[in-house]
């Protein structure tokens, strides 16, 4: 029963780093940019999310409605003001781009919040749980799978529902002809970096309710979203579920083994699956 | 025009020049424990140790386009086989400099494999994630002090030398020798058959494949020897600190991101253009150091301008500004007679 209870916890935990990842697949899957600062953008929603909270006095999730909006505004900025520059054929300037960002950010952080772990504070949602049979699930991980689950839905249906999603679509197969189309490819790079730290600031507020943060972890949190995209298949979000399901029972499932393997084991399960699928599971594009 | 007027010529007076300034340069600087003081020779070694990083992770990114974020993986392992094979294998530390080179590059070969399925910046964060691992496992070997770390036992410190000064000047020798072995090597390979190769691939990767280079085979040779070289780097900067924890031994920060910078601000797919970066970032660190953070953050504006402004860095502004190459890896097109016109 404890191994069913670890591969459950697994599961939950999986929507967190699919939240993770859904940002860095959304950036690739558009302009081909592999976005290094990805969990440093992370840590820096957590910490606007803490800011809300401690400023207003509102609950974390009620943050949302603030750190949302302004991460997609810093998106929109960050993508016409510098990322844009560094597009084109040659990977090393979005590269060392994001790179120089996430050293910025990282220390931002540390100059302004100090290095002290700082946890947001959500009251009786975070102890809260629901019995199951003989387990018990946590409400906040539930409501954590579920926001990923809808965020991911949301993400699928703007791609290929919507005429925004149309135009990422057009941007994404071909730049230039895209651009002869009528559509503003700047524009559209802005919005898709909006959308994506959209998504991020949900899984920095989550990510800030679950468990304790300080401005070096950005690095792992990158780490985890990116395993997760390339498990479940480059180009394919729903992929990037399973593909943080399978990290998120990895890690717990390697924690209930021996609790110094919990994060070994989630890479070396990545390991594996590049070594057999070197495509993910479910390819979509070939990277 | 006549051909037979035009020689193509690889020399060049600047880099005969530069040569002999190098020369003049590398013994003063073997000569160092006779002028320099204590803290001098210190910071000589570690901008040595960090020229030779440099050096590396350009010929790898510059040259080869292997963008790696993970070379802290190989710095980490040398030095844990510094710790390792001197404590449990008795060996004295200088050969065990050597074994960890050799090990560095067994290990890179499956890593490799492995991680030449991903292309571009996905590669990039594999290597990163491989760092992670070593990390991760050196960590849960507590016979080298797991997660907290060890330090080198004392009698193996006195086996390099046994005053602190011939252990001070060893190090200090050590740290100027794997320079330049690093650079003469990433310079002959270059200007070897495979760096021609090389330069191909970067140039145009497609026409170099339809031209029968074989790239994989030409880029696996890169990493792992690049790997080789930086596991020694490695052992030599843990024999300089005589103590090692994973968090410092695998550090993203250290030994990457300013590795990173330093070749970006300098020039990067260019010999001279680490030696800059490293003059500039070392220049920089000991007059902001005291800022603490706020000297990272301008590392990092500095090096995300540079890229944007100047993608070549100061070495290609000056180098497109004077048209210079003192290390000749090119060729010219020269007139034998200039005087006599067609």
């Amino acid at each position: 029963m404890d191994w069913v209870n670890a591969v459950v916890q697994g599961t939950l935990l999986g929507g967190l780093y699919a939240l993770f990842a859904a940002g860095l697949s959304l950036i690739f899957g558009v302009m081909r940019l592999v976005n290094i600062a990805h969990g440093d953008l992370i840590i820096f929603a957590a910490y606007l999310g803490l800011t809300v909270t401690m400023t207003m006095g509102v609950h974390p999730l009620l943050a949302l409605f603030v750190v949302v909006p302004v991460m997609g505004f810093f998106g929109y900025v960050l993508q016409r003001g510098i990322l844009n520059q560094t597009l084109g054929d040659d990977l090393l300037p979005p590269l060392l781009v994001t790179f120089g960002l996430s050293v910025i950010l990282q220390n931002g952080l540390l100059e302004i919040y100090t290095a002290d772990p700082q946890k947001m504070n959500a009251g009786a949602l975070e102890t809260a749980s629901i019995p199951i049979g003989s387990l018990s699930l946590g409400v906040l991980p539930v409501l954590t799978f579920a926001i990923a689950v809808a965020v991911i839905w949301g993400l699928q249906w703007t791609f290929y529902r919507t005429a925004l999603g149309r135009a990422f679509r057009a941007v994404s197969d071909n730049q230039d002809i895209a651009q002869l189309m009528g559509l503003n490819r700047r524009h559209i790079y802005g919005l898709a970096m909006a959308l994506a730290l959209a998504v991020t600031a949900i899984a920095g507020i989550l990510l800030g309710i679950r468990t304790s943060f300080d401005p070096s972890v950005g690095g792992g949190r990158l780490i985890f979203g990116f395993e997760a995209v390339i498990i479940g298949g480059l180009g394919n979000l729903w992929g990037t579920l399973t593909g943080g399901i399978i990290l998120g029972v990895a890690q717990t499932v390697g924690a209930k083994i021996d609790p110094g393997w919990q994060v070994l084991s989630g890479h070396i399960v990545f390991l594996v699956i590049l070594a057999v699928r070197p495509n993910g599971l479910f390819p979509r594009v070939s990277g | 025009m006549n051909l037979q007027e035009y020689n193509v010529t690889r020399s060049s007076q600047a880099a005969r020049i530069s040569a002999i300034i190098g020369v003049l340069i590398l013994l003063i600087l073997i000569a160092a424990p006779w002028w320099a003081g204590r803290s001098e020779m210190r910071l000589m070694g570690e901008i040595f140790l960090y020229l030779a990083l440099a050096s590396l992770w350009n010929l790898m990114a510059g040259y080869a386009g292997l963008v790696s974020v993970g070379q802290q993986a190989f710095v980490g392992f040398g030095g844990y086989m510094l710790f390792a094979l001197t404590i449990f294998a008795g060996l004295p530390p200088v050969v065990a400099i050597g074994a960890a080179g050799v090990l560095g590059v067994i290990v890179a070969v499956p890593m490799a494999v492995l991680i030449f399925r991903l292309r571009g910046a996905y590669f990039a964060i594999g290597t990163w994630v491989f760092a992670e691992v070593f990390r991760l496992s050196f960590a849960q070997v507590s016979s080298l002090g797991g997660g907290s770390g060890s330090s080198l036992p004392v009698g193996i410190v006195r086996s390099i030398a046994s005053s602190r000064q011939g252990r001070e000047w060893l190090s200090y020798w050590l740290a100027l020798g794997i320079v330049v072995l690093v650079i003469a090597a990433v310079y002959l390979f270059l200007r070897s058959r495979n760096g021609l190769a090389l330069t191909a691939i970067r140039d145009n990767e497609l026409a170099a494949g339809s031209l029968g280079i074989d790239i994989w085979r030409t880029k696996f040779v890169v990493y792992v020897v690049t790997a080789g070289l930086t596991a020694m780097v490695g052992a030599l900067i843990f024999l300089q600190k005589l103590r090692i924890s994973p968090d410092a031994a695998f550090s993203v920060n250290d030994w990457t991101a300013f590795v990173i910078f330093i070749v970006v601000i300098g020039g990067i797919g260019t010999i001279e253009g680490p030696i800059i970066g490293t003059l500039i970032f070392f220049a920089l660190r000991e007059t902001l150091a005291d800022l603490g953070t706020i000297y990272l953050i301008v590392l990092g504006v500095v090096a995300i301008v540079v890229m944007l402004k100047a993608p070549k860095g100061v070495w290609g502004l000056i180098r497109a500004r004077f048209d210079l190459q003192l290390f000749p890896l090119g060729y010219r097109v020269q007139h034998s007679k200039d005087k006599k016109g067609p």
